[in-house]
């Protein structure tokens, strides 16, 4: 009965939920239709009240938080993170078996990770490869230089900080450059895929698990047998990398796909193949001769 | 009379509830000050002699050594957790395995600190990888027991100290190995025996891994702890 152009005047129950219906037509149900047009002439005389804006943004929250899981929650409270552990046993299993055995037709990503990708599988693969990696250099070297005389055991623990610079670095810096590449491809040409950040870094560092068995095979001290596993691990882990980048990046131009897909495979040898150099010395088969020749050498002056 | 009785009749009914004459309301509607008893202890811990206060508290880090080295499941360790006993053997394992092929060169043994940052960071990343994956334990009941379950391996390397005193040939090396793997075992079970009841149950081997890397690892530094020559 009231002129609804007056702003200080008390506003009925059923107006307000009107007033939510016209904001944003979403999930209420329309029951009185005929209180609509005052609001909206309210709306073009341009005044709206601030009373009746925390209505529709109370039930705005609320019908997010009920939407399920995507709650935005900040990324500094614990509940964030506890999102990325959301997995179980056997999920983490068939992640690593389908790291380590890619199929041409099914993508990581899709069949595996499904929305859902984790955190805990990448950082306990890399933490598990950093000590593999120390671990197994250590009694390498120890084998190696098992039979000569001056020879001191260390454990040369200065190692696991550098393997785990060197894989960590690998496991996030290179998924953060490939998803900032990806980002800015995806401004220039509307692709049919894109991977979150978590799901780049997920897919890494499942890629890493082939090479925990790869390493701990290096112990034995055979050059043909180090070069093998390499091959074969660089191989499979390229691989299931290539694959699951390939449909992010099939409908860019050729030059950029065969940049992208060769640096991503690079990188892969150059972390496999300085992680050897470095860690696990080289068998000298040919040295006891010669140094056992110089002594000889050595000895034939002083005895005259 | 009989109005006498109609009268009393609406209220005959009342001799059944029992808000009746009979039964004494009574109570305290005084403050109350607390468990007295508790209060009272607390208040005289001022003036007992320190080696009492000393000897409680060690007292319940032995009783909690017990508890490892018997693991059968109890609730001491998590009930009453306390860091006292994980910071002694700490230090114990970190002193023992000082005097090894570290002092003389770069690229030896694990130098004093190394081993604290190893044990604690370690600790308390297990402990966020189980909090993360919904465990119920709480975070510093978590660092009590992962600690206090460092003691069969902290017994070994006594015991490799002492076998290497006689000297590091195959067969020293092979008693070691024999007593490190066996303490290495100890050490998991007990703690899983601990950490396994706060899981749900499809998480488990996620949270057991973990724990499995990190006494793997404190025994390999156990293992390869060479003297100095």
């Amino acid at each position: 009965m009231a002129s609804t152009n007056d702003p200080f005047q008390f506003q009925e129950f059923e107006e307000a939920g009107n007033l939510l219906e016209a904001n944003r037509d979403a999930v209420t149900i329309s029951i009185e239709e005929d209180n609509i047009k005052p609001d909206k002439q309210r709306k073009a005389a341009g005044f709206t009240p601030d009373g009746d804006d925390e209505d529709p943004l109370a039930s705005d929250d609320k019908t997010e938080l009920l939407s399920g899981p995507n709650k935005s929650v900040p990324f500094w409270t614990f509940e964030y993170y506890q999102r990325f552990f959301d997995i179980e046993t056997h999920h983490v299993k068939e992640r690593i078996i389908g790291s380590v055995l890619p199929w041409p037709g099914k993508n990581f990503v899709h069949v595996h990770l499904r929305r859902n990708p984790d955190l805990y599988g990448p950082f306990w693969i890399c933490t598990t490869l950093v000590f593999a990696i120390a671990i197994s250099g250590n009694i390498s070297n120890f084998l190696v230089h098992l039979g000569k005389p001056n020879y001191k055991y260390t454990p040369e623990f200065r190692k696991v900080t550098i393997a785990a610079t060197a894989i960590f670095s690998y496991a996030w810096f290179v998924p953060l450059a490939l998803w900032g590449l990806l980002l800015w491809r995806n401004n220039k040409i509307m692709n049919l895929v894109s991977y979150s950040f978590m799901e780049i870094v997920c897919v890494y560092g499942y890629s890493l698990a082939i090479y925990i068995p790869a390493v701990v095979l290096w112990i034995i001290p055979y050059e043909w047998l180090r070069w093998c596993s390499i091959v074969v691990a660089v191989c499979l882990s390229g691989s299931v990398l290539v694959m699951t980048f390939w449909p992010a990046v099939r409908d860019d131009h050729p030059k950029v796909i065969i940049a992208i897909l060769s640096a991503i495979a690079v990188l892969n040898i150059l972390l496999a193949v300085g992680c050897k150099a470095y860690f696990f010395s080289k068998p000298e088969a040919v040295l006891p001769a010669d140094s056992s020749a110089a002594t000889g050498l050595t000895k034939a002056p002083s005895s005259t | 009379m009989a109005a006498a009785e109609e009268a009393s009749r609406p209220f005959a009914g009342l001799s059944d509830v029992s808000i009746s004459e009979d039964i004494p309301v009574e109570g305290d509607i005084s403050v109350p000050v607390g468990p007295s008893t508790r209060r009272d202890e607390e208040f005289s811990t001022l003036d007992e002699p320190v080696k009492e206060t000393i000897l409680r508290d060690l007292r319940a880090v032995g009783n909690k050594f017990i508890h490892v080295l018997y693991p059968k499941r109890s609730t001491a360790l998590l009930r009453d957790w306390d860091l006292w006993g994980p910071l002694l053997l700490c230090v114990t394992l970190a002193l023992l395995l000082q005097g090894g092929a570290a002092d003389s060169d770069d690229q030896g043994g694990p130098q004093f600190a190394e081993v604290f940052v190893i044990i604690w960071f370690g600790s308390i990343i297990i402990t966020l990888n189980s909090k993360l994956l919904g465990g119920t334990i709480s975070f510093f009941q978590s660092l009590c027991v992962l600690g206090y379950c460092i003691l069969p391996l902290t017994v070994a390397m006594a015991v490799c100290r002492i076998v290497l005193v006689g000297g590091s040939g195959t067969v020293s090396f092979a008693v070691r190995l024999v007593v490190v793997t066996a303490s290495f075992g100890w050490s998991t079970f007990a703690s899983t025996a601990f950490l396994t009841d706060s899981q749900p149950a499809e998480r488990k081997a996620l949270v057991v891994y973990p724990v499995f890397l990190f006494y793997f690892v404190i025994g390999w530094m156990i293992l390869t702890f060479s003297p100095s020559q």
